[in-house]
């Protein structure tokens, strides 16, 4: 008996160790240790066995089916481990084809600079605000320290509606408009439509963007206005990034700069894109002129300010080495997408 | 303003530096240049030549073979040119060096032309004699130079062969243009820029010494001044010089107009030219034997008025052009230009000096009426100081002297009723050093007030602020004087202390953003439309004659007509974008836009419009009417919306197709619309396919979105499904179904999903398919089917009740 079934299992262990597939395993299954198996067999014919030895019979029965049942589960797993190899080597893909995309709609390039200098600014503590497109000449000029007939309120500049009603030329209005609420201190950005009445061209347009900034408080400086500007430009054009202020001149500050920076194009070897100069102007800025704190019912003895214009297309142009600024009203997808 | 750096250092001797030095300095001090053009650029190895033989090429009529001393050699030289001859001073470029361009006057190539030596028809020659185009310049500028022939030394000049010829022309220079900002009138002049160069450098300034001159003669016995318009002339000044001698101009003047582009005409021209650069201030001319009456008066010119000028050019006056008269009648356009009648010709024996002070507003305002704008209006209209007159009408009777161009008459007319009165600042250094976050000292501030002229008087610590600088009128203004000779750039960096603030968008600015975040996830492209259009628009959109839209705010000065009304709704801009992609073939295009449109209370326009912020949303190709819906209802369920919003089918908006749009109602509050574009707006924007738009009007998303979320539990307990298929006539709206389905499913009903709608051969003409899956919940238990059928039966009864079949 003993002998048998040793021979049932060397033919079990054979048969399970030629089997190549999963089929072929069941079948060793069924064959020895299903119902009608060969150990069930065995079992079955116990009652010709004599009794003291049946324990010991059926103790050799329940060893040999274990060893078999590992072997199969060994032999399972081997032969499953193979066949998943097996299937992904068929399932084998070009990665090289096109991704599919979801959806491809992209954000204007005046946005997108727009998002990155507002975003700077927010984390300086800056609110942004909005003031009317279209304005009286009052905010746009006289609260800005520009007099009647001043020749920048030429018709040739300005969009009129009527004699006191305007396009607002530049975002500075929102400055007065902000002062006149008397809130102290006041700390803020406000983008916006501008209108000039320039012909369309690659370099013109009679719509466009600008960003101020205003500062007021008690103690403001002119060296504040310097490291606010300065961490702004690293902030959006790169750590590396420096600033330069030449003195110029606006009615409605003083003193008055112009802000360039080291050419992001060249890093401020020179260039064609800054002209070989290294330097590229991107704003305009000041201390808030007395006249213009006092005109909006803030004292100048006791509190200044700095204020800032940014040009946004200018920056975008330039950031993004758009040639013709036509292209940012043309609204082509073939542009848009780039972005 | 152009300066010729050689004229600056006429009264900044000690000036040493480079042009680009001085260029960078004069930039960071104010003067912000503009760019610097060498008049010495690509001229390399030239120098004066003497011709010292000269004699015919052996196989060529037309070519001379020259010996040439040019220093330290006789070299051979070949020219075409047909002026030259023994013993002329030439300039000559040697083997290897550079001329500026081609002496036929063509442009200029980027570096210039190379010389080297070669041979002409089999002789050599080792170099080239140059005329004033290869020099870089001009007759125009250098009159003496020969039409088609080599520039010729005056044999007189002192030049020997060898010298420098660029440096023996003059051409050793370098004019540096600067934008001189509206507040800086004095610096529109030579002495000005020389100011500002003598401080920004540190180095001493010599403004012209100006004498008294003139005979023992009277003016008054000459001419008379009367101003009957005094706000329009404060200042009017005027001198007389006899027996005038017309002659050339010496060459200093000459060169230094050349290298200002101005062209050297006579002595008198050329001094009333110098003095309007060197000064500032405009000057006139006139032939006093055509003045009537020995008299002159100022006044306003009467409307329908006609003049010629002295360009022969008929000009039409108003009344509030300013005029220069004699006895009889006028003889200039004062500040602007002089009349025909009167000007300076080559027979004029006496002559009148004119050096006035006019309204520089009115300069301006007259001279773009009149259509006429001169180098004397485009100075007038920045607002000369009236000082500066009686030096510069002065300084031109000096140069007359000096030149010999004629006698002056002793003595100046100057009306001047109401001379400015002088103004003084009080010193305040702490104030200064408070703007500017510095702590430059006292001494320091006093030092740069001293080079601008401002004259400290420590008895009464006051600054005298001189004529010429109508900018400076209180601290602010003199410390940006501290600030720019401290240099910009010396000035600390630093953030504003003080209280804190909270870096903040408002609401309307979150949702803005949302906006854009949708519209972009879902394929819509960001773009950007002018706020101004044509009224045609209204047309082109099929907005009747009576709608209000068409109460657009109209631009008074606009660009052209297209550009003339501010828009009154959001769709012209984003159709049109469409439009140009179409016709670009661009395929499966959709666009938005953000932006305000403009509704007057009242015209014309007493007080501000209102501006509303719209979302506009356009699109062709893939998707259509649905999938723009589908966007917008991503949007609002991202504005925590959903369920607030009904789309209620129209037929009111022209520019839609009528049986393909709807009104948008967010809390029964309307919100803007969506739709099919109609047909023949799509053919009016020459789109040969169908397109959709939407808008949305942003105040109203934003009053009604919430970014506050609740959980509200993950349901527990299954749900029971039952779908419902359903026939029903094409004008039934499924809005309308969903809508009773809702109010009768009660609480239990936990959700509506229309999963197939059907048109076709299967279903009775007129008719549609519908199919619902409706699912029914409760939070607390597991449902009985009884109840769910109670709740079903109801709403079978309505939907009978509306005359739709139930096919299952």
């Amino acid at each position: 008996m003993k002998e048998k079934l040793e021979q049932i299992k060397q033919r079990a262990l054979s048969s399970i160790s030629e089997a190549v597939d999963m089929d072929r395993l069941n079948d060793v299954r069924v064959a020895f240790l299903g119902k009608k198996g060969e150990l069930s067999r065995i079992l079955k014919g116990m009652k010709d066995v004599a009794p003291e030895d049946r324990p010991k019979v059926g103790q050799m029965v329940n060893e040999a089916r274990s060893r078999i049942e590992a072997e199969l589960e060994k032999e399972m797993a081997v032969i499953q481990k193979r066949m998943l190899e097996e299937k992904m080597k068929s399932e084998v893909i070009d990665v090289t084809l096109p991704g599919i995309r979801p959806a491809d709609g992209h954000r204007h390039p005046n946005q997108i600079a727009l998002d990155d200098l507002e975003r700077v600014f927010i984390g300086m503590g800056y609110e942004v605000v909005e003031g009317p497109e279209i304005e009286y000449d009052r905010y746009n000029f006289e609260l800005l320290n520009i007099p009647e007939n001043h020749p920048a309120k030429d018709e040739q500049d300005t969009f009129y509606i009527t004699k006191d009603i305007l396009l607002r030329t530049q975002t500075s209005p929102v400055q007065a408009r902000v002062m006149e609420t008397g809130v102290m201190p006041v700390r803020i950005i406000a983008p916006g439509r501008v209108f000039r009445s320039d012909e369309v061209d690659a370099t013109h347009s009679p719509s466009f963007h600008q960003v101020e900034g205003l500062v007021v408080d008690k103690g403001i400086t002119f060296a504040d206005l310097k490291g606010t500007l300065e961490q702004w430009a690293q902030e959006f054009f790169g750590p590396e990034t420096k600033v330069k202020f030449r003195p110029h001149h606006f009615p409605f500050t003083e003193p008055s700069a112009e802000v360039d920076v080291t050419c992001f194009k060249c890093g401020g070897k020179g260039c064609r894109m800054c002209k070989g100069s290294g330097w590229i102007e991107i704003l305009g800025c000041g201390m808030v002129h007395p006249k213009v704190l006092s005109d909006c019912g803030i004292d100048p003895e006791v509190y200044s300010g700095f204020a800032f214009g940014i040009g946004l297309e200018r920056i975008a142009l330039l950031k993004y080495e758009i040639d013709d600024m036509r292209l940012l009203y043309e609204n082509d997808v073939r542009f848009l997408k780039q972005f | 303003m152009n300066t010729p750096i050689s004229w600056i250092k006429a009264y900044v001797p000690d000036l040493d530096c480079s042009v680009q030095e001085y260029v960078d300095r004069m930039t960071l001090s104010g003067s912000h240049v503009e760019n610097a053009v060498y008049l010495d650029r690509n001229l390399e190895k030239i120098v004066v030549g003497k011709i010292v033989r000269m004699e015919k090429h052996p196989d060529a009529d037309k070519l001379l073979v020259c010996q040439v001393d040019v220093g330290d050699e006789i070299t051979q030289i070949v020219t075409g040119a047909p002026n030259v001859f023994e013993g002329a001073l030439v300039p000559v470029v040697l083997d290897g060096g550079r001329v500026a361009g081609g002496h036929d006057g063509s442009p200029y190539p980027e570096n210039g032309i190379k010389i080297k030596k070669g041979k002409l028809r089999g002789v050599v020659s080792n170099g080239m004699m140059c005329s004033i185009e290869e020099m870089g310049s001009s007759r125009e500028m250098y009159p003496e130079a020969p039409e088609n022939g080599i520039y010729i030394f005056d044999k007189n000049k002192g030049v020997k062969p060898g010298d420098d010829a660029v440096e023996a022309l003059g051409l050793r220079d370098a004019v540096v243009e600067f934008e001189i900002t509206s507040n800086r009138v004095d610096c529109f002049s030579m002495i000005g820029m020389a100011r500002e160069a003598a401080a920004t450098f540190a180095k001493p300034f010599y403004p012209p010494e100006v004498k008294t001159c003139g005979d023992d003669d009277d003016v008054n016995r000459y001419i008379a001044v009367e101003i009957q318009d005094e706000d329009l002339c404060p200042r009017f000044c005027a001198r007389v010089v006899k027996n005038i001698r017309l002659a050339p101009s010496p060459e200093w003047m000459q060169r230094r107009l050349a290298a200002m582009g101005i062209r050297p005409i006579n002595n008198i021209v050329d001094i009333t030219n110098y003095v309007m650069e060197e000064y500032g201030q405009p000057m006139h001319a006139y032939d006093l034997d055509t003045i009537r009456g020995h008299k002159i008066i100022v006044k306003r010119a009467q409307d329908g008025d006609v003049f010629t000028t002295l360009d022969g050019q008929e000009r039409q006056l108003d009344h509030d052009v300013l005029m220069i008269n004699d006895a009889e009648g006028p003889v200039g356009i004062a500040g602007i230009m002089g009349g025909e009648n009167s000007m300076v010709t080559d027979s004029i024996q006496t002559m009148l000096f004119e050096a006035a002070n006019f309204d520089g507003t009115n300069v301006r305002l007259s001279s773009k009426r009149i259509g006429m704008r001169t180098d004397a209006s485009g100075k007038f209209e920045k607002g000369l100081d009236p000082e500066n007159a009686l030096a510069a009408i002065n300084r031109a009777c000096q140069l007359v002297e000096e030149l010999g161009a004629g006698d002056v008459v002793g003595g100046c007319v100057d009306v001047y009723p109401r001379p400015a009165e002088p103004v003084a600042l009080p010193f305040e250094p702490d104030k200064y050093n408070k703007l500017l976050g510095t702590d430059i000292p006292a001494d320091q501030m006093l030092v740069y007030f001293d080079r601008l002229e401002l004259t400290y008087h420590q008895d009464t610590n006051m600054i005298d602020i001189p004529s010429f600088r109508q900018d400076l009128r209180c601290s602010a203004d003199l410390a940006e004087e501290v600030a720019r000779f401290f240099g910009y750039d010396n000035i600390p960096t630093r953030l504003p202390q003080g209280e804190s603030t909270i870096g903040k968008k408002s609401l309307a600015g979150r949702v803005e953003e949302l906006c854009r975040e949708v519209a972009e996830k879902l394929g819509f492209c960001g773009s950007m439309c002018y706020s101004f259009e044509s009224p045609k628009v209204f047309d082109k959109l099929l907005i009747p004659e009576d709608d209000p839209l068409r109460q657009a705010i109209v631009i008074a000065n606009p660009l052209g007509e297209d550009y003339s009304i501010m828009r009154t709704i959001e769709l012209n801009g984003i159709l049109t974008s469409l439009a140009t992609n179409y016709n670009r073939r661009n395929k499966n295009v959709r666009l938005y836009e953000i932006g305000n449109i403009y509704l007057p209370k009242a015209l014309p326009l007493t007080e501000l419009p209102e501006e509303r912020k719209k979302l506009a949303l356009g699109m062709y190709g893939d998707g259509g009417f649905f999938l723009l819906k589908g966007t917008l209802e991503e949007l609002f369920a991202k504005l925590g919306l959903e369920g607030k919003v009904t789309w209620e089918p129209s037929g009111e908006k022209s520019f839609l197709h009528p049986g393909r749009q709807a009104l948008i109602y967010i809390s029964g509050q309307y919100a803007g619309f969506i739709g099919q574009v109609h047909p023949q707006v799509c053919a009016n924007y020459d789109m040969k396919t169908d397109a959709c738009v939407a808008g949305i009007d942003l105040p109203l998303l934003v009053s009604k979105a919430t970014f506050d979320r609740k959980y509200k539990g993950v349901a527990k307990y299954p749900a029971v499904n039952r779908d419902l298929s359903l026939v029903m006539k094409k004008n039934i709206f499924v809005g309308q179904v969903e809508k009773m389905m809702r109010d009768k499913g009660g609480k239990l009903l936990e959700s509506i999903q229309l999963f197939d709608v059907y048109e076709g051969s299967q279903i009775a003409p007129g008719c549609k398919s519908v199919a619902y899956s409706l699912v029914f919940r409760s939070p607390e238990r597991s449902l009985e089917a009884a109840e769910v059928n109670k709740v079903v039966d109801k709403i079978l009864v309505e939907l009978e009740k509306m005359g739709i079949e139930i096919r299952s």
